[in-house]
């Protein structure tokens, strides 16, 4: 997907002025903390949960290459094969090789964020290969050829009314005409227009949740049921996963488990939760011939070691979206890459570069609610000032701000000059205050004074009041 | 002179440029206690428009101008959860590679507080005498909330007053959206953010809203005026040392 | 790097692994290698919450309340004899037809008795709308069934069908999630994992149309357990 995060301002005054977009984000922000809220109240461990969570995964970060070795030697010996892909290109040809191997013409597709930073379909597509999204969120949006907006709910953006209309739309040619409004009725068709595509369909592709080094196994977790048909039902199961997603054991992904599915949607579990290792064993009546893995770098070995290696524990659960009042503001698609919200404000510059993507650091009040509510306890704040650090030294913020910052800074270091002009320009900001105590606007805060009154200073300084008290007592 | 703590004051700067009643407020608040109260001349800027905009070494240099100021005084007290917090969690992290500096901003750290918690937690003041008739709507800035554990500090010493009702904001943890510059810079996502905590302080019917940091206080009133509504702003160690002579914020 | 001459996915290996090292810096190999094999050989546990920690009847009645609370179902029988009858009640009770197909492990019971019960033991074929199958486990902690693939449990019987059927003993009901491994390892001897363990916490559902929660998004729209009391 070709970034858009260089036009930030333009897609936020897009998403801004979108009403269905602002009604549907609405519904997000009520939905998703209450019910994280009531999820974690009703677990007295959950605080220890996400201690122990970070301590293995920065554990496992710590060692990572070895655990990386023994998952790929488990899942050998379980009769699969792992792809190693440094670069998304390599991603796109590894799969697209075993595709062409399978000799398969479709594909069904779990939901998988990594697929999307390797724009995987297109390239598919390009080679004549159709890729299937079987999860209803990813479906969707795949009909209104958007990229997801929510780590977890894609299409969490579309209105019923605009779901209905992409159905009727593309499900004519399939003998479905009939404009549907009810969500069940909805449901109900995507359910029968993907069911022969699941099993048409010679290669599933999945993402993965946990790959487990001790067994050699990839972990999923849906709701549908979607990513299950997908891996179960065709010849070849090919799983694409980065590398930070390994766990060490069974017991280690269990413990993050609990963490995950309360953190996203306030669940204990989600529906379907399943672990998979290698193809069909010998005497099994169903399930894949091949079983492969590819794992994809993309520059996270890089940020191992670096200030930025804890975005690395990030388990793809959206609780930080779903606390954030920016991402409630704008939604997704005005980040303008893969990834949205707290954790891509973190994560995109490290693949697309900060020059690209500095607005998405900087365009956050810092309320600190992300790294609250994050599982993994990542400092997302702290990391985001990372990057706002960089883009400083670059010089990538407007010139009006860095010349205001300059000013500002020299004269806080200079407190009797400081006192003299800001006495000064409170006196003058009084002024242009009468008779309300507040201005209506005022030269190049029009970002404030657009849609807020700014309320007037009182008139003196309190360090000219105070020294003059001072001198008064002495 | 009291023969109390020995209190520096951090006015911070909107204090000291817009509204200056709240630092003589944090004044008598901490004198009536039995503090004594020096504010130092040498103080400006608590550095975080530098530290925020990724500017660390000036960040660092103003830093370092309060480091010293400050040196001595047995609390560090401001009328603001965010330039507490500033000292409190990032002093620390600023000079955290620097042998002399980095345990003098973790010695200064350990002495800071937010003027409610420091009333609170340290002074233990009760009986308030002042009197406030109204309901009051009480909004957390994010940092008192996340970077200084302040929440129930201010509401328990209201609720010493006889007349005040104390009502709660729906979605209350959530940000006013002002983040300093980020109001300006792009004014437009927290315009959106303000529109909603405004909607969600009328909603609670009161007539004072109260915090405990200026940049809050004038984000939301700034909204509320221009909406045209009518509810009054105040700092919370206005209506706390009964000093309401003064307008409310954003009133004449 | 791009697409594969001969060598270079072998490279791609090594590239991975080499930046990996280079990031983490200096360290004791030894004793790292050791501390990752001692981890794995061990797979202790982490912290299990105290709920999980019950007796066995308020393991079962923690479990049932937590399923249902799914919107999945739950029929207690006294004995494996009481199972066929119990299916086919289900299935009238849902004006469904008397036909299911059985996966092989269920395929002994006395289905005989119910002789009005068409039944097919196998994979199941796109038109089967009724799957019986045995679960592996439960977990009380979270009300979950645990399924595991095999020679007598054909994984796809437990999607296809819009409805599902488990037959599920108490003795299976375990505590906890770690407990639930322990039992497979146990069961699995050197054999190691089965291709797949699926943990199934209630009826396929969806909230990705405006956030209203929808069963049967394309795994099985009913979930009925039958808990023979052994």
């Amino acid at each position: 997907m070709q970034p858009t995060s260089a036009r930030f301002h333009d897609n936020v005054d897009k998403a801004l002025r979108d009403s269905d977009l602002q009604t549907a984000l609405h519904r997000v922000d009520k939905n998703f903390t209450s019910r994280r809220t009531a999820a974690v109240t009703a677990m007295p461990e959950f605080e220890a949960l996400r201690d122990e969570a970070v301590q293995i995964k920065n554990h496992t970060l710590d060692h990572l290459d070895l655990y990386l070795e023994k998952f790929e030697e488990n899942v050998t010996a379980a009769g699969g094969q792992v792809h190693w892909a440094a670069t998304p290109e390599d991603a796109r040809q590894i799969i697209l090789d075993l595709c062409q191997a399978a000799g398969t013409r479709t594909v069904t597709k779990g939901k998988s964020m990594i697929a999307e930073e390797v724009a995987l379909n297109p390239f598919l597509e390009e080679h004549g290969i159709t890729p299937v999204e079987t999860d209803l969120g990813e479906y969707i949006i795949q009909l209104a050829d958007e990229p997801p907006s929510h780590i977890i709910g894609p299409a969490i953006h579309k209105t019923k009314e605009q779901v209905s209309d992409l159905f009727v739309t593309h499900h004519a040619k399939l003998g479905k005409t009939e404009r549907l409004t009810e969500g069940e009725d909805l449901v109900a068709e995507a359910r029968d227009v993907l069911r022969p595509r699941y099993l048409e369909a010679d290669v599933g592709i999945t993402g993965a949740n946990f790959l487990i080094a001790e067994t050699g196994t990839s972990v999923i977790v849906t709701n549908e049921g979607n990513g299950d048909l997908t891996q179960q039902l065709p010849r070849t199961h090919i799983v694409i996963a980065s590398l930070e997603k390994v766990v060490p054991t069974l017991e280690d992904a269990s413990t993050i488990l609990r963490v995950l599915a309360r953190s996203a949607t306030g669940q204990q579990m989600s529906v379907y939760t399943t672990f998979s290792t290698g193809p069909r064993r010998a005497n099994d009546p169903d399930g894949p011939d091949a079983f492969h893995v590819v794992l994809l770098d993309n520059g996270r070995s890089k940020l191992l070691g670096s200030e930025f290696q804890d975005i690395l524990r990030c388990i793809r659960c959206g609780a930080c979206f779903n606390h954030c009042p920016v991402y409630a503001s704008i939604g997704g698609h005005a980040y303008g890459w893969v990834y949205s919200g707290p954790m891509g404000a973190v994560l995109t510059p490290t693949m697309i570069g900060i020059d690209q993507a500095h607005h998405l650091p900087n365009a956050t009040p810092f309320c600190g609610r992300c790294e609250a509510v994050c599982p993994m306890r990542i400092p997302l704040p702290k990391m985001m000032r990372h990057w706002r650090a960089q883009a400083f030294d670059k010089k990538l913020d407007a010139v009006r701000q860095r010349l205001a910052l300059r000013a500002w800074v020299w004269l806080a270091r200079r407190p009797a000059l400081y006192r003299r002009l800001s006495g000064l320009a409170v006196r003058y900001l009084a002024w242009r205050g009468r008779p309300l105590g507040r201005l209506r606007d005022l030269p190049f805060a029009e970002g404030w004074t657009a849609s807020r009154d700014l309320p007037a200073p009182q008139g003196r300084t309190f360090s000219a009041q105070w020294a003059q008290r001072r001198r008064g007592n002495t | 002179m009291n023969a109390g703590p020995r209190v520096g004051l951090f006015v911070t700067c909107l204090v000291d440029l817009f509204r200056p009643s709240v630092g003589f407020a944090a004044v008598k608040l901490l004198e009536d206690a039995g503090c004594s109260v020096e504010v130092p001349t040498a103080q400006t800027c608590c550095g975080q428009p530098a530290y925020n905009a990724g500017d660390r070494r000036d960040a660092r240099a103003i830093a370092e101008n309060v480091l010293r100021a400050f040196e001595g005084f047995e609390y560090v007290v401001a009328p603001s959860g965010s330039c507490a917090g500033m000292i409190k969690q990032h002093y620390p992290q600023l000079f955290a590679d620097d042998p002399v500096l980095g345990p003098a901003a973790q010695a200064l750290a350990a002495r800071t507080w937010e003027l409610t918690g420091f009333l609170v937690d340290v002074l233990k003041v009760s009986g308030l005498t002042a009197r406030y008739d109204g309901t009051v709507a009480y909004h957390d800035s994010c940092s008192s909330l996340r970077e200084m554990n302040v929440r129930d500090q201010p509401r328990a010493l209201l609720a010493q007053f006889e007349g005040v009702e104390l009502a709660d904001i729906s979605d209350g943890e959530a940000c006013c959206g002002f983040g300093g510059t980020f109001a300006v810079k792009y004014g437009d996502i927290s315009a959106q953010i303000v529109g909603k905590k405004a909607a969600n302080v009328v909603r609670t019917g009161a007539d004072t809203l109260v915090a405990g940091d200026l940049g809050c206080l004038f984000n939301i009133a700034g909204k509320l005026k221009r909406d045209g509504a009518t509810m009054k702003v105040r700092h919370a160690a206005e209506i706390l040392a009964g000093m309401t002579d003064d307008p409310p914020i954003g009133e004449a | 790097m791009g697409a594969a001459a001969a060598g270079e996915h072998v490279s791609g290996r090594e590239a991975i692994l080499g930046a990996i090292r280079t990031s983490l810096g200096a360290r004791d190999d030894d004793a790292a290698r050791t501390a990752v094999e001692v981890r794995l050989k061990a797979h202790p546990r982490n912290l299990v919450p105290d709920r999980a920690a019950v007796s066995d009847t308020a393991r079962e009645a923690m479990f049932v309340s937590q399923i249902e609370a799914t919107h999945a179902s739950v029929a207690r029988v006294a004995g494996e004899g009481d199972i066929p009858a119990a299916v086919a009640a289900y299935l009238a009770h849902h004006n469904l037809p008397a036909a299911a197909t059985l996966a092989p492990d269920v395929a002994a019971l006395n289905w005989a008795s119910q002789p009005l019960l068409e039944t097919r033991v196998g994979v199941p074929v796109e038109s089967d709308q009724v799957g019986v199958t045995a679960a592996f486990a439960a977990i009380a902690e979270t009300g979950t069934l645990m399924l595991t693939s095999g020679a007598g449990s054909p994984m796809t019987l437990n999607l296809l069908p819009d409805n599902h059927v488990v037959v599920l003993r108490r003795s299976q009901i375990t505590g906890s999630l770690e407990d639930a491994w322990d039992r497979l390892r146990d069961h699995q001897g050197d054999a190691g994992m089965p291709r797949t363990a699926m943990f199934v916490s209630g009826p396929s559902s969806t909230a990705d149309i405006e956030l209203t929660l929808y069963l049967g998004a394309h795994g099985p729209r009913r979930l009925h357990i039958i808990l023979v009391e052994d």
